[in-house]
């Protein structure tokens, strides 16, 4: 109603001032009663039925046929033949797309129609069940769009997948006459099966000039790479049957054979390789003599023996897929399903959304000439490569096959990449199983860089009160040859840090920050004064460390700048009796953590930290007013998958006037609530991922019999 | 006045009823209840029938999809061999595999002739493929032919432009239509059209080409090539630019570019249109129409103020100094900014329409460069602008370890790359999966003849999935994998067990008395799997009972008594470690299993226990070679040294024969080797492991008794006695000049591995992992390695 209104009223000034004013309140009066009668008409006629049944408005309640028929003249254009060069920048109109901060392109679905020809037969079946799941599939995701002036992609309703059900030149006509068809551009058809008796071709037919075309079983010769989408031959038993997951292991057949009317030549040498090996090799065929009532399509008989289909196909390793008169085969949606490795035996087939997908990892491909090498050849796989292709197969039917739905979305984000090429989705979030993507380890640092010495470090002191020691800290930090700035972060609202005049004079730039609100944070935030990678973490107290130990501590860190370098190490333990984490700072053999009361890092984890961390670990952190440097720890190891380094012998930490970290840990509770941490971080993360190691850094020549004078770093370990 | 009144009135009246009785559909959806709903009603309908819609094809003609009339698929096969030929080739048409099954892959180039002058870069192509491994002079061997005839350069304004190319090549008895065949071109086409025509008929012949044309190009059989410059290094090439990481790229520039200016012609659309984004500040595109013979002639108003700006700034200034750079299409779609760009760490910002990717078949570029639209550039600002600063650092690394992996030779570019892609379609099934090629090391150092499963390489444990938190390691760790939920794709981690690989060099029939406590100490780790002795002397190895009794099986491989031999990858050796070990070495069971633990840690690095170090030395302008004491290391001896059985396949399979004969041929060189490679491919130093024994500089001797004295290999820095069997003649006095030479002959290997590689791979450490409590105050008791500490 309020909308009504406003639009009532913006319009009515508008018109008035056009009037001679006598006849103003005339005019005004009649608005208002025809404005009057509107909204009470709306509501009297629409308001209850708001509440009633808006369920009904959303879902409309026709049949498929009752869509309108459109006849198409005989002499109705028809559209050029596909054309064979066209690519991305010659054939679409990327200016439709545009700009978009989503990077998201829009597709609009014409609306359904039924078409006849002259004589009033029908060109075609409507609609499949398939192309309907598909249409449906669109029209609920992001790309989806109901307007058509601002869609970049068109979709016809026109089902073409199965090229045979259909009239060529009528449908070509449907398409010519579609609203915005502009000789195809910016045109998706999808077709599953191209092609017909007697020649087959490996594209549909339909004269359909700049369309793009999604198709199944593509040759390269009439794939237009980088403008078609090669697609899969949808499998409809993928609905009807369920076949779980079935883990990797040993399986009764290393070879099947399951497609029917193969050609006799195929087949007589697949039994010669039968011949050859035996049992292993298992080729199935059409039954014969099924009794009535049992689907053709869900039993393979092998002589006598009969088999379910495809259940089958989980009794083996690997699983034939051989060209039929056509490229694209159903079958190996089927076989993928059973986490059966393909055995592609289709020369120059475009394998199913191959411009995304590795299909290296996931079957195997062998030339047709070669097939009676065949059984030579997968007995050369590694087992544990099989294993992985089988999860590999799997994970591409769940994901690309397994539904009209994901082959729709699939084809539409390699279009949407296309356009967008950097918002594109990675190699590895199109290939990589969910399990390796939860599990696997993208480091961010992952080029081995070894950065210059020149660089050196920023020191980052944080710091609240505790100014004398500080000043400490600065002058022995000072005294280190890489340091390239220090940065006091003063933490500490309450009081203002002193005078430049006081603090200690030193040789490098000397910067203080004035933070916010006191919090633990606010030592790993990203300052745009660290301007290098090397970043000092150190504590206020900390006093004991020698200058050769930490230039040694950052030497080290360049020659692993991607981890966490620090001097006191702690462990993790897996406490038995309380099934759960233990933090550990006894003199043990292993560490899995530094403090980062003196830790060496590259400037990036401070971004991490700050705007990375999963879960609430940060503002956790600042409340409890501890563990920050768990935190850190954790989040390195996480991104990493590496171990820290720890440099140098166990010291006492400890300072004649401030309690030292050593000092603190060996209060029960705080090693309590450190232990809570762990295990707080380790169910936020999802994983324990620190990493045990039995070593730390030492100089090369570090307690050897060799001259002091002559050792690098001769002031190690000292107390 | 009136009737207009009337009209009006009427009009509002009946639109009012029409309104009420038609429209109310239209009008409840757009006035009244906007939004939400009216997007939910214009979605596909969900039809009331649609579960009895039928499926687009039948289900059993889709299990049995055959026609009986259709020719038999060899009938098939023949008949596409001839329908696709020239210009539609692809490698199972127009290649005749067969040639290469005997031989396997051996390319062939043809003899030159004298009075045909070839460019600088094609004489680089040509020694590429001659020093090769894959190079045979034998023509009837050959699975590839690489012509004498420069046709890098086909404009035929260019005075390397070679005439009557057609009449030539057809004069060659090998020709055979192209047919296996490799051309390779750099420039196509002339002005004005810069055409793909090559001005001669390639045939079946493969082409390697810069600036390929999406259209012309053959998929799966001609291979893309950047343009590269007559100065292009042959081997090493330069390092990119790219020296740290930073996350906000400080860098001055967000994009530029610097270049011509067409005015009219082919790729002037492009070129013309760059000055538009020039903002002066982050954006610097700068263009100039200077150039050619009479450009003043087609000047137009803004060249003169263009060109001012652009002597403003310096071509290479820019590049080291943003963050994106644009490649735009010049005259030909390639240009030689994509690999200036590459270098520099600068992300290449493509604008050239069709132009298929250098090396696309395996290349991932889209983590690498940003593949924009010439008919969009006014949108690349802000869409380069919208990268997130993380990905921007991931492409600036991936840029780099492109560059090194595949672009910074003519080696790396034609020998590695191109023969690799070739290779691979030789035997589909045992090829680099595109994971391979992108990711670090890159393709070429992922050799599929190894395996082509990712767990056996030392490089991608960590990609394939973290080691799940309980492992052997950590025993105490070892319930939580109850309370983790682990995923099925269980991590993957090196091997738990390593073999033990002893070199046996010494004449003796029965055992030394080193050897025996060396295979005792061994067999003493728990993670000791078997024992292997590479029996390298002419004389048979004593029998087996004459070997110690171990817990771990002990197995006598007969060497050829080569040098190499030792890296050569043994069937046997079943673990991804290896502890090579020379027969003098002494060590411990403490320091095996320490030093195994360690490389666990590091599994693409070797580790080990005595070291050597390498410098620069500046005097004899030449790298200098010290196995004394030092603050640093570069070197692991292989005389006691864990690193993957990966590296011996590497060391066999990918270097060129001529090093290996180089190893062969010189003492104690193939340590250095191996820590070269190692070294090349994962460009980080190897490690070192605290050693309980403490070395002296003890004189190496030169064990000659084995051979006819050129399997020199002494002890490494070891603190070994004497063999019993050493030749008379090295007796003290001269050990000491056996020592120089032999530091001399470690010198020349080194110097003579960086002008075969073109640069020194080796990187220095600085450091030594001990184990965590060495030598610390504190009770032995508690230590796990004690023994380390024993003086």
């Amino acid at each position: 109603i309020m909308c009504a209104s406003a639009k009532y009223n913006t319009r009515g000034p508008a018109l008035i001032p056009r009037m001679k004013t006598k006849h103003r309140i005339y005019y005004i009066t009649l608005f208002s009663i025809v404005l009057l009668g509107l909204i009470a008409t709306g509501v009297f006629q629409f308001w209850p039925h708001s509440i009633e049944s808006s369920s009904d408005w959303t879902i409309e309640k026709r049949s498929v046929h009752d869509v309108p028929v459109v006849k198409l003249p005989a002499d109705s254009p028809i559209p050029e033949r596909g054309d064979l060069s066209c690519r991305m920048h010659t054939c679409f109109d990327v200016y439709r797309c545009g700009f978009n901060p989503k990077n998201k392109i829009k597709v609009y679905i014409y609306s359904l129609k039924k078409y006849v020809d002259e004589y009033g037969t029908s060109v075609s079946n409507t609609i499949s069940r398939e192309y309907n799941e598909l249409l449906t599939a669109i029209s609920d995701s992001e790309f989806y769009t109901d307007d058509v002036n601002r869609a970049c992609l068109f979709v016809p309703s026109i089902d073409v997948l199965n090229q045979n059900a259909l009239r060529i030149k009528e449908t070509a006509q449907a398409l010519a006459q579609l609203s915005r068809w502009d000789r195809g551009t910016n045109h998706l058809l999808f077709n599953m099966l191209p092609g017909g008796p007697p020649d087959y071709n490996t594209a549909l037919d339909i004269p359909r000039d700049r369309a793009l075309l999604a198709g199944g079983g593509f040759s390269t010769w009439t794939y237009r790479q980088g403008y078609d989408v090669s697609i899969p031959v949808y499998s409809p038993l993928s609905a009807e049957v369920d076949l779980p997951e079935r883990g990797p292991g040993p399986r009764r057949y290393f070879i099947l054979s399951s497609q029917m009317a193969l050609h006799p030549e195929y087949r007589s040498e697949l039994e010669a390789l039968q011949a050859e090996n035996g049992e292993s090799v298992l080729i199935l065929d059409k039954c014969t003599n099924l009794s009535d009532g049992v689907p053709a399509v869900r039993k393979r008989c092998h002589k006598n023996q009969v088999f379910d289909y495809p259940q089958v196909l989980q009794e083996s390793t690997f699983c034939v897929v051989l060209r039929g008169a056509r490229l694209g085969q159903a079958v190996l949606s089927d076989v993928l399903q059973a986490g059966c490795v393909p055995v592609i035996i289709a020369d120059s087939y475009i394998l199913p959304f191959s411009e995304v997908l590795d299909w290296k990892r996931a079957s195997v491909v062998i030339p047709e000439e070669k097939m009676p090498e065949m059984y030579s050849i997968l007995q050369s796989v590694p087992q544990r490569q099989i294993e992985e292709m089988q999860r590999q197969a799997r994970w591409f039917w769940e994901a690309y096959f397994q539904s009209m739905k994901a082959i729709a979305l699939a084809t539409l984000q390699i279009i949407n990449d296309r356009i967008y090429p950097y918002a594109a989705i990675s190699y590895e979030e199109w290939n990589d199983p969910p399990a390796v993507k939860w599990s696997s380890v993208s480091n961010p640092l992952f080029l081995p860089l070894i950065p210059p010495q020149s660089q050196g470090f920023t020191a980052i002191v944080l710091t609240y009160d505790r100014v004398e020691s500080l000043f400490r800290v600065i002058t022995e930090v000072s005294k280190v040859p890489s340091l390239s700035k220090l940065l006091v972060v003063w933490n500490n609202q309450n009081k203002n840090p002193p005078e430049d005049s006081l603090w200690p004079k030193i040789r490098v730039p000397l910067k203080v920050v004035r933070t916010a609100e006191n919090k633990l944070s606010n030592r790993f935030f990203p300052y745009d004064e660290i301007e290098t990678e090397a970043v000092l973490a150190i504590d206020d107290d900390i006093i004991m460390l020698t200058s050769d130990e930490l230039q040694f501590g950052y030497e080290v860190w360049r020659e692993f700048p991607d981890r966490l370098v620090g001097y006191p190490g702690r462990l993790h333990l897996w406490d038995h009796e309380m099934n759960k984490w233990k933090y550990e700072s006894e003199w043990t053999n292993e560490v899995s953590m530094v403090l980062t009361g003196a830790a060496f890092y590259h400037k990036y984890f401070n971004y991490l930290y700050t705007y990375k961390m999963p879960g609430d670990i940060k503002n956790w952190v600042d409340a409890h007013m501890n563990c920050e440097d768990i935190a850190m720890n954790f989040l390195v190891a996480n991104v990493t998958g590496k171990s820290v380094i720890k440099v140098t012998p166990r010291k006492k930490f400890k300072c004649p006037e401030c309690t030292a970290i050593d000092g603190l840990s060996l209060d029960q509770t705080h090693m309590v609530e450190r232990s809570e941490c762990i295990n707080k971080f380790a169910s936020v993360f999802g994983t324990m991922p620190l990493k045990v190691v039995e070593h730390r850094a030492d100089p090369v020549l570090y307690k050897d019999d060799f001259p002091e004078k002559l050792k690098s770093f001769p002031n190690i370990g000292s107390l | 006045m009136q009737t207009r009144k009337k009209h009006i009135f009427l009009t509002f009246l009946a639109s009012w009823l029409l309104l009420f009785f038609f429209g109310g559909d239209q009008l409840r959806r757009f006035t009244f209840f906007s939004g939400r709903k009216a997007e939910a009603r214009r979605n596909w309908p969900s039809w009331t029938d649609r579960s009895l819609l039928k499926s687009f094809a039948d289900p059993e003609e889709l299990q049995s999809d055959g026609d009986p009339s259709l020719p038999s698929p060899r009938a098939r096969r023949a008949a596409r061999l001839s329908v696709y030929k020239n210009s539609r080739c692809r490698m199972e048409t127009c290649f005749d595999f067969s040639r290469c099954k005997k031989h396997g892959f051996k390319v062939f180039t043809y003899p030159r002739e004298r009075d045909q002058p070839i460019s600088e870069s094609y004489g680089k192509i040509l020694a590429s493929v001659e020093r090769s491994r894959y190079h045979t002079p034998n023509p009837e061997e050959a699975c590839l032919f690489i012509l004498s005839i420069d046709t890098l350069d086909r404009d035929h304004l260019s005075g390397q432009y070679v005439r009557n190319v057609d009449e030539k090549i057809r004069s060659f008895p090998l020709w055979n239509g192209g047919r296996n065949h490799l051309i390779f071109n750099l420039y196509s086409g002339t002005w004005p059209n810069y055409t793909e025509d090559l001005g001669f008929d390639i045939g079946q012949a493969i082409l390697a080409k810069a600036s390929f044309y999406t259209e012309s190009f053959r998929p799966g059989f001609d291979i893309s090539i950047p343009l590269f410059s007559k100065d292009h290094p042959q081997r090493g090439g330069e390092r990119g630019w790219l020296y740290q990481d930073s996350i906000h790229p400080k860098k001055k520039y967000l994009l530029v570019f610097k270049g011509k200016r067409y005015l009219t012609g082919i790729g002037s659309g492009t070129r013309n249109a760059l000055h538009h984004i020039h903002n002066g500040k982050d954006i610097i595109s700068l263009t100039t129409c200077k150039h050619g013979k009479d450009w003043e002639k087609h000047k137009d108003t803004r060249c003169d103020k263009d060109n001012v700006d652009y002597e403003k700034f310096d071509y290479q200034e820019l590049l080291h100094n943003s963050t994106f750079c644009i490649v735009p299409r010049g005259r030909r779609l390639g240009s030689f900014r994509f690999l200036e760009a590459l270098q520099a760490a600068c992300i290449p910002v493509l604008l050239s329409d069709g132009w298929e990717l250098p090396f696309a078949e395996v290349i991932d570029w889209g983590k690498a460069a940003v593949v924009g639209n010439e008919r969009l550039l006014l949108q690349i600002p802000s869409a380069v602008r919208c990268i997130h600063p993380e990905r921007v650092l991931a492409f600036q690394q991936q840029t780099q370890f492109l560059w090194d992996a595949y672009f910074s030779s003519v080696d790396k570019i034609h020998l590695s790359g191109l023969w690799q892609i070739i290779k691979d379609r030789l035997l589909p099934h045992r090829s680099r999966s595109r994971f391979l090629w992108n990711t670090l090391p890159g393709g070429l150092l992922a050799l599929p003849d190894f395996s082509t499963h990712l767990g056996d390489f030392p490089f991608y444990y960590l990609q394939r999935g973290r080691t799940p938190p309980a492992l052997a390691e950590h025993s105490k760790l070892s319930a939580c994998h109850n309370t983790y939920p682990l995923p099925a794709f269980s991590g993957s981690s090196p091997s738990e067990k390593f073999t033990a690989f002893i070199r046996a060099i010494s004449p003796s029939i029965s055992l030394s008395q080193p050897i025996l406590r060396l295979i005792q100490a061994v067999s003493g780790s728990q993670y000791c799997a078997q024992i292997l002795v590479l029996w390298s002397c002419e004389k048979p190895p004593p029998p087996s009972e004459k070997w110690p009794q171990t817990t771990v099986p002990l197995t006598i491989i007969q060497g050829r008594r080569k040098l190499s031999d030792r890296f050569f990858p043994y069937a046997a050796i079943q673990t991804d470690a290896v502890l090579s070990l020379d027969e003098h070495t002494s060590l411990s069971t403490s320091e095996v299993d320490f030093a195994f633990v360690v490389w666990r840690s590091f599994p693409e690095r070797i580790v080990g226990f005595p070291t050597q170090s390498h410098f620069w030395d500046a005097e004899q302008r030449r790298w200098g070679y010290t196995s004394k004491w030092t603050n640093e290391l570069s070197i692991v001896l292989t005389a006691a040294a864990f690193y993957h059985r990966y590296y011996h396949s590497l060391f066999t399979e990918y270097l060129p024969v001529g090093l290996r004969e180089l190893v062969d041929g010189l003492a104690a060189c193939e340590d250095i080797l191996m820590n070269v490679l190692v070294a090349a491919v994962t460009k980080l130093p190897p490690i070192k492991v605290t050693q309980r024994k403490q070395y002296k500089e003890t004189v190496p001797q030169q064990v000659g008794g084995c051979k006819d004295g050129d399997a020199g290999a002494a002890p490494a820095g070891g603190q070994s006695p004497l063999p019993q069997h050493s030749p008379p003649a090295k007796v003290k006095g001269t050990a000491g000049a056996a020592g120089s030479r032999r530091i001399s002959q470690q010198q020349d290997c080194l110097n003579q591995l960086v002008d075969w590689f073109g640069y020194m791979p080796l990187v220095s450490s600085q450091l030594r992992l001990d184990p965590v409590l060495f030598k610390d105050q504190v009770s032995v008791l508690r230590k796990k390695y004690p023994r380390l500490e024993k003086p």
